[in-house]
């Protein structure tokens, strides 16, 4: 059983209640009373816990109040911590002194279900992913809000942190930028060329996701799912099915599991090379940007002739998947990275052996091992900064608990360990694609789902090319879908990138921004 | 550097060949857009891409357009950094309300005569994100929109032939 929930049954005897009215779940969840919620946390971080995610739910229509999720993890135990939250008084403990990470999850939590963070000095109430021309009540997630209202403008200004000082001044950027790139805003201060202050300001590609949700089918649910970032739409698709699947209690046919991880590997591959290549760029080394391109669309080509689309949107479906491997595809899969492995490691050898790169690359954008855990960061920019999480190993799901995928962790923290990460996982890919066509079981692809029962609860994680993705759903009162939470990596990763470019000069911003690459989509939902 | 002019000489030219199916699309359209570009824009056609709320798989076929075989540079097809230089505004994703004051300045800061190309399902009408308090539904219901070009997300050569047919639909 979950070590975590034995210590807080321990700790808390008969305050902790096991989720009961929550069956069947597919993950402990104890409810703990309000004011000891944050007791909890306290509690878990001393047993080396990371706060994964933090949220809210308003389950009015089950004939309850609000209520309040964090989601904890060691070593790929996770545990959920509930408090009831009423009506009437609609606040929760904030978690912030213990987790620094919570400040975001809690801004989030009071801008679109309204409820309030409270017990800490510093709580920060401005809005997060709402803006500040939202009206005040618009609080999208409860179920008295209408989805499809159209929303009117209000005046306010978002108050931006400031530096001041002889010399310091700010350079406020986007939410357009100059590239091919989602919007979002940044304001660095700065002194000379260096930054001593960044401030992100996201939430300008917020569409309502978690709220859409709410009026779709579970079918077309995969299919929004597939569309929260469309560069990890396999990853996406998969744990929402994930978390689904445990709800409703339905198994995938063996084959469609191993076909979901060739997906997910032959996602990681396209975008960790895109990712290479765009990282060379933006050292300026145009021939290997061009270079690795190129290996990217080979991959999207062999997708788009195999299984019909380039992405692969729309592949994983609940139950299993849509479309099957070719008689013949085993064996072009194996040609093809045959020839890209070739090119890849030519290619490496000449980014290896560049001074100009390694100049830009290394000792560029550090984020402190410490900070890293500290963040909650997950994914690449968690491993090049020391920290060994991987879901694949930690919390794997077939096939990956019988093909274990390399952990790769590096300690120099830099834009070079985040890039040299990618290589390694790329190599591991192409590894890992060739052991799962050697033994890809035979027989079906998909399972019928059956209608989940009310008031359900379904949890999933799943290491997607970024990093861990979370997902929760919960089921209302007639079956339907009454919440869906999803953590994308970026969420906890964005706050990395505010750290990791302290000290550095403006221009090698792009260069620390293109080593992250997290998703804007994925974290405005 | 010897090793980086044999991997140049060794990969040769990428670019789709003629003979391709597909490739034979891409040049085709290639050829009738360079020359109606020569007859509109002189030989150069420049794009100011804006994500109005996309969900960014729309962004990653754009940036493939830019790759070593689809190259729409050859085209004469160049992505700007400001609104001010752009011929063309490639609008991407359903307009989110949070981007839609931007997108509005966006296209007033783009000097006449401009065209605006709505880019995938959410582009042309919402897609799945459809109409709600966060979703103004396609780039139509914002700015003027010349040309819509569908898919989820388009591929490269679909986003050269809808670029193609509008440019052909324009009188000099
Ligand atoms: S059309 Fe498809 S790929 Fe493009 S933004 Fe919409 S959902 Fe994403």
């Amino acid at each position: 059983m979950s070590a975590m929930r034995d210590i807080i049954t321990t700790h808390f005897g008969a305050d902790a209640v096991p989720g009961a009215v929550l069956s069947p779940v597919t993950v402990s969840a104890l409810h703990l009373p309000r004011e000891r919620f944050e007791e909890a946390a306290s509690v878990l971080k001393k047993a080396g816990a990371r706060l994964a995610a933090h949220w809210a739910v308003d389950e009015t229509l089950l004939g309850r109040a609000f209520a309040v999720y964090a989601c904890y993890v060691v070593a790929g135990d996770y545990l959920l911590v509930r408090c009831a939250v009423p009506l009437d008084d609609p606040t929760f403990p904030s978690l912030t002194k213990k987790y620094i990470p919570a400040f975001r999850f809690e801004r989030q939590i009071e801008s679109l279900m309204g409820l309030v963070p409270t017990g800490h000095v510093h709580s920060d109430h401005r809005p997060w992913i709402k803006f500040e021309d939202w009206p005040a009540d618009a609080w999208p997630l409860r179920k008295g809000f209408d989805g499809a209202q159209k929303l009117p403008r209000v005046p306010g200004e978002y108050p931006w942190a400031r530096a001041t000082g002889e010399g310091v001044y700010e350079i406020p950027v986007g939410p357009v930028h100059a590239g091919i790139i989602e919007p979002g805003h940044f304001r660095f201060q700065a002194m000379g060329e260096d930054i001593i202050n960044l401030e992100e300001r996201l939430g300008y590609v917020h569409k309502g996701i978690e709220k859409r949700f709410e009026s779709l089918s579970w079918e077309d649910g995969a299919r929004l799912a597939g569309r929260v970032s469309g560069d990890s739409t396999v990853a996406h698709a998969l744990t929402y099915c994930r978390a689904l699947e445990g709800l409703c209690g339905c198994q995938p046919p063996p084959r469609a599991h191993w076909l979901r991880a060739l997906f997910l590997e032959r996602e990681r591959l396209a975008n960790h090379l895109g990712d290479i290549a765009a990282i060379a760029n933006d050292a300026a080394f145009a021939f290997l940007f061009y270079q690795f391109t190129r290996l990217k669309e080979t991959i999207l080509r062999t997708n788009r002739r195999l299984f019909g689309h380039r992405y692969l949107m729309d592949r994983i479906v609940a139950g299993g998947v849509s479309v099957d491997l070719p008689f013949d595809g085993a064996e072009l899969i194996r040609t093809e990275l045959d020839e890209l492995l070739t090119e890849f490691e030519r290619l490496i050898t000449i980014y290896d052996l560049s001074p100009s790169l390694e100049d830009r690359l290394r000792t560029t954008g550090i984020l402190k091992a410490e900070l890293a855990r500290d963040l909650g960061t997950v994914g690449f920019v968690a491993r090049a900064s020391g920290q060994a999480l991987d879901c694949r190993i930690q919390a794997p799901f077939p096939p990956y608990d019988q093909i274990r995928p390399r952990l790769v962790v590096l300690d120099s923290c830099d834009v070079h360990a985040r890039a040299w990460v990618r290589i390694e996982e790329v190599r591991d890919s192409c590894r890992l694609i060739r052991e799962f066509l050697t033994r890809l079981p035979s027989g079906d692809i998909k399972s019928t789902l059956q209608q989940p029962t009310p008031d359900s609860c379904g949890f999933a994680v799943v290491e997607g090319w970024r990093g861990e993705i979370i997902y929760w759903l919960q089921s209302g009162p007639s079956g339907e879908i009454n919440r869906c939470m999803i953590r994308d990596p970026s969420s906890v990763n964005w706050l990395g990138l505010e750290q990791a470019v302290l000290g550095n000069i403006v221009p090698d911003f792009p260069l620390c921004n293109k080593s992250f690459n997290q998703s804007y989509s994925g974290h405005d939902l | 550097m010897l090793r980086i002019l044999h991997q140049i000489f060794r990969t040769g030219v990428v670019t789709e060949p003629l003979t391709d199916e597909v490739e034979a699309e891409v040049v085709m359209v290639g050829a009738r857009l360079e020359e109606a570009i020569r007859r509109r824009f002189s030989r150069s056609l420049v794009i100011r891409q804006v994500d109005a709320g996309s969900c960014n798989g729309c962004e990653l076929e754009i940036i493939a357009m830019n790759n070593p075989v689809y190259n729409c540079e050859r085209f004469g097809i160049h992505f700007t950094a400001s609104p001010r230089f752009a011929d063309m505004l490639l609008v991407t994703g359903p307009v989110s309300h949070n981007m839609e004051i931007a997108l509005k300045r966006t296209y007033d800061a783009t000097p006449d005569p401009k065209l605006v190309v709505a880019v995938g399902d959410c582009g042309c009408n919402g897609g799945i994100f459809g109409e709600s308090y966060a979703s103004l539904g396609g780039v139509g219901s914002v700015i003027p929109v010349d040309a819509c070009i569908p898919g989820c997300p388009p591929s490269p050569v679909d986003l050269l032939n809808g670029i193609l047919a509008l440019i052909d639909g324009q009188r000099v």
